[in-house]
């Protein structure tokens, strides 16, 4: 898979249909729809409670032409392993196994049962849509929400703990493939699971999705916002295949070349607004030793 | 629903659009698609596209010229504001009258 995909051979065949429960301009739609353009229809999806699960369409209309399988949040990769079993069972190995759930289904009550599977070395996809709060159940904090955000549970000085780093947990398992994406960037999104596609054993994608209602902006500027936080250097888009770190599209064309503030990105959501200005110094000098060590690669 | 083969309780959904009904009454402002700018439209080859690849809902298709299905259309304004050239103006819904809605 060396050559890109572009949006004039991306296929045009739709596997969500419009009409859904989706807040508009939800980050989540974007990768969904492009994100099932790439697994294609022989795909299971797995999908524990999250904003995902009233997107793919509540009792009695499916948004969502694929099996969809809604499991209890802690067993969402268990479950992924269960239909792996019944489909070598029926010697239907081609059939792709996808589990989908939300950063509070992978970071906070999922963890374990996803930390098993990747053990095991199941062969199925777990992808991860990081919104950075439960936002289904009202903006709740979840692991992955950054420090200082306000969330409906971190109301006035915004959460005091630092976000987990989900992709790197994963990675430790060492397994064949981790990739990191983005909702701004639906293609680079198709190819990352197109590749994943063509590897076996656990693989895992984490894709940064903007939330307009959670992160309080308009939905008009979903895009560009997730355009952002990878144009600061906040939010960087890699692969660890077979253990090689290797930064991506977006992310690898920043290398040696300036980089927004953070405190741009700050600004456009009302999430941020009790950070102080030492916390944002504090995360630019995160974010430039960071780079500092890409850069010196 | 349709198959009564396994009785009459199945909690299983069909697929079809519309799961939270007719979208399109949630939208307060119109995309609307000036054919003298889009770069599609304009130069009559399969080109650009980009409000098609980031519509969250689908509804944008990829022809020439690029149409929008206003009965599921939510308004996000994302293909506006993505538009390179600029295409899409939004107008709000109140000065279309009943009929052309």
């Amino acid at each position: 898979m060396t050559e890109k995909t572009t949006i004039l051979n991306l296929p045009e065949e739709e596997l969500v249909h419009p009409g859904n429960r989706a807040c508009s301009g939800c980050g989540l739609s974007i990768i969904y729809r492009i994100g099932l353009k790439a697994l294609g229809r022989d795909t299971i999806l797995v999908v524990p409670p999250s904003c995902l699960t009233v997107l793919q369409g509540l009792y009695p209309i499916a948004a969502t032409q694929l099996p969809c399988l809604n499991v209890t949040f802690a067993s969402t990769a268990a479950a992924a392993t269960g239909v792996l079993g019944a489909l070598r069972a029926q010697k239907r190995e081609k059939t792709t196994v996808v589990a989908w759930a939300g950063d509070g289904g992978t970071s906070d009550i999922g963890i374990q049962s996803l930390s098993g599977a990747c053990e095991r070395g199941e062969d199925f996809i777990f992808i991860c849509y990081d919104n950075e709060a439960y936002m289904n159940t009202g903006v709740q904090r979840s692991g992955t929400t950054p420090k200082g955000v306000i969330t409906t549970t971190t109301p006035i000085r915004g959460k005091l703990q630092k976000k987990k780093e989900v992709p790197a947990i994963i990675a430790a398992h060492g397994i064949d493939y981790v990739a990191t994406a983005s909702a701004a960037y639906p293609l680079d999104l198709y190819d990352k699971i197109k590749k994943a596609k063509t590897i076996s054993g656990p693989r895992y994608i984490h894709v940064h999705t903007p939330c307009p209602a959670g992160w309080g902006f308009e939905p008009r500027y979903t895009v560009k916002i997730g355009k952002m936080a990878v144009e600061t250097g906040l939010y960087d888009l890699y692969e660890i295949e077979h253990s090689k770190f290797k930064l991506t599209g977006p992310s690898r064309k920043l290398i040696g070349k300036k980089r927004k503030p953070v405190a741009e990105y700050f600004k456009t959501q009302s999430r941020f607004k009790a950070l102080s200005d030492k916390r944002t110094e504090e995360v630019q000098q995160e974010i430039d030793a960071k780079w500092e060590g890409y850069e010196n690669e | 629903m349709k198959d009564n083969k396994y009785g009459s309780m199945k909690s299983h959904s069909e697929p079809g659009p519309g799961d939270g009904g007719r979208t399109g009454s949630w939208r307060v402002v119109r995309p609307v698609i000036d054919n003298s700018k889009c770069i599609p439209a304009k130069s009559n080859k399969m080109s650009c596209f980009t409000c098609w690849l980031f519509c969250p809902d689908g509804v944008i298709t990829k022809t020439i010229p690029p149409t929008i299905d206003y009965e599921y259309c939510k308004g996000c304004e994302i293909c506006a504001e993505e538009c390179p050239v600029d295409a899409i103006t939004m107008v709000e819904e109140a000065d279309f009258t009943e009929e052309e809605k």
